[in-house]
């Protein structure tokens, strides 16, 4: 419980951060000026600047807001189609439910890394090649999920007595199921955030992912790692961001229980 | 067992329906004309002129159209990936190439993450609570939160430049092996560890396991000859699952160590749009999930026929 709360404070550190700085500290993050290449962080700039000459704060901040604004839009899209899937399956049971239940083992075949670089020659824009890519395949495990819960719940006496008295599936989800189903699925929407940050990360680092000069935690690692023995804090900073993003929603999600 | 048999061959249909529609997609998306990126890729970036672009042409036909397409997935069905648009060698004979180093690398990193994560596990779960249980929990968590490319960044900076043991990047010698497999299986040992320390705990409170003690066995003699056989279903489960994350980090390691597998491929392939080498190392990459969770069914049955039974 400690730990969650603990996850949940780095989270908020991080996000102060992410959204704040622009108000206090308003530069542009591609801004590039020369003079101050490799400048270590000093009382002017806390993080200092990166090859560039680009303020390092300032790429940092845009590089979370690009990465956890994705986050959050692809877990919302995948909730959506995870829950509605998972609720289509297991209460219709039958074909529907084999039909599905066949897509979405089939969907997990293949790498989510692959599905975004697919996704990112169908789609022009980068961003919305992530969105995309990362929302088709990370609904599954929700979708798993929100199938066995609603299952189990489908056969207990009160659903079935608010199913006899009439009411509509959409009141039986929203009064029985989804109380039932919510603290389930906060662990696995935590690791979906999480799983979105690391491959938006891994595919900046083998430089497939989002194109320069766009700040993006991944591409500023492979970027800063040519300088890593002149300026080793520089690199440090977008690893130890990830890392405590990461980290934050590990927490958050807390230890399976089996 | 044929069900669920029956279960993963209709899976691995619904992969291959999968790769070619997106393979289909990608095709059409393709910005430009198509052919002049063919041109500049085999010829080089400076010989793009309408000759080149035409004998492409030529030799290709309409890359984007809806025949190319159909064409593509009778082929499939047939075993024929088509060649590849950049070097015009058969796909299948440049995956077939590839999956031999890729094979190497991922066979590297299960046997590693076995050696590394069910000993831990089970030491682990002899004393649930125990500090060693806390240790390797939390050792496992940090595993989890830290990406596999920044896990291989930080074994190249220490074991490579920091204390010069191994090499960074490359292909051949066993010693390039270690690296790249030993990032790979860190990751799932982290998994297996965890798995397998579950599953004793929950073996060690059975019947059967207080049953064999009754009967005049001694602890280890219960792990050794009931234990382990129990224990290794869930951990081969999830190992067999666990191989679509394995693929993802391949072709993340692959990358960065330089590894010639087929990860490697898929990245080139990205860059150069090379869709025909996507869809093979994409249906590769689907089917060899099937495969090994097929398999895993098999031995899980085998291991554990109770369910047989029922």
């Amino acid at each position: 419980m400690i730990a969650r709360y603990f996850g949940a404070a780095i989270l908020a550190a991080v996000l102060m951060f992410a959204l704040g700085l622009p108000l206090i500290h308003p530069v542009d993050p591609v801004a590039q000026s020369l003079m101050h290449a490799l400048h270590p962080p000093s009382f002017e700039s806390w993080l200092g600047y990166d090859h560039l000459g680009r303020s390092m704060a300032a790429r940092l901040a845009a590089a979370l807001r690009l990465s956890l604004g994705l986050a959050a839009a692809t877990l919302l899209t995948t909730a959506v189609i995870g829950v509605a899937l998972g609720a289509l399956a297991s209460w219709r049971g039958g074909w529907v439910d084999r039909a599905v239940t066949l897509f979405a083992d089939s969907v997990v075949a293949l790498p989510a890394l692959l599905i975004v670089l697919m996704a990112g020659i169908i789609l022009p824009n980068q961003p919305l090649a992530f969105w995309a890519g990362l929302s088709a395949t990370l609904w599954v495990e929700i979708f798993r999920l929100t199938r066995a819960t609603i299952r189990a719940q489908l056969a207990a006496p009160s659903v079935e007595a608010a199913r006899l008295l009439g009411f509509g599936p959409f009141y039986i989800f929203r009064i029985h199921l989804w109380p039932e189903l919510a603290p389930v699925l906060r662990a696995t929407f935590a690791l979906t955030f999480a799983a979105v940050v690391m491959g938006i990360a891994a595919l900046g680092f083998v430089s497939v992912g989002v194109r320069a000069p766009t700040p993006e935690l991944g591409l500023m690692m492979v970027e800063l790692l040519p300088y890593w023995r002149e300026a080793p804090w520089a690199l440090l900073q977008p690893v130890l961001v990830t890392l405590a993003t990461l980290l934050a929603l590990t927490l958050i999600a807390g230890e399976k229980r089996t | 067992m044929i069900r669920a048999l029956g279960w993963r061959l209709a899976q691995a249909g619904m992969v291959a329906f999968l790769v070619a529609i997106s393979s289909f997609l990608m095709m059409r998306a393709l910005p430009g004309d198509m052919v002049m990126r063919i041109a500049g890729a085999r010829f080089g970036y400076d010989n793009i002129t309408a000759e080149n672009a035409e004998l492409v042409r030529a030799q290709l036909g309409d890359p984007s159209g809806i025949g190319a397409f159909f064409g593509w997935f009778s082929g499939m069905l047939r075993g024929d990936l088509g060649n590849s648009l950049v070097s015009g060698m058969p796909v299948s004979a440049e995956i077939g190439h590839q999956l031999g180093a890729t094979a190497q690398l991922a066979g590297g990193a299960i046997v590693l993450s076995l050696l590394i994560g069910p000993p831990l596990g089970i030491a682990a779960g002899l004393r649930p609570g125990g500090w060693f249980d806390r240790l390797t929990l939390l050792l496992a968590a940090a595993l989890k939160a830290t990406p596999q490319f920044l896990l291989g960044l930080v074994l190249i900076v220490l074991v490579s430049i920091a204390l010069g043991l191994l090499p960074a990047a490359g292909h051949g010698a066993p010693q390039h092996l270690v690296l790249p497999a030993l990032t790979l299986a860190l990751g799932l040992a982290a998994a297996t560890t965890r798995i397998t320390r579950e599953a004793l705990v929950q073996a060690r409170q059975s019947d059967w396991w207080r049953f064999a003690r009754w009967k005049g066995l001694r602890e280890d003699q219960v792990l050794l000859f009931h234990g382990l056989r129990h224990v290794a279903v869930p951990v081969l489960t999830l190992i067999a699952a666990q191989f679509v994350a394995l693929m993802e980090g391949v072709v993340v390691v692959e990358t960065i160590f330089g590894w010639p597998g087929i990860g490697h491929a898929l990245v080139h392939a990205v860059f150069h749009r090379d869709v025909p080498m996507v869809q093979g190392t994409a249906l590769m990459m689907g089917l060899a999930f099937v495969l090994v969770n097929a398999c895993a069914d098999i031995a899980a049955r085998l291991l554990d026929p109770r369910e047989a039974r029922q």
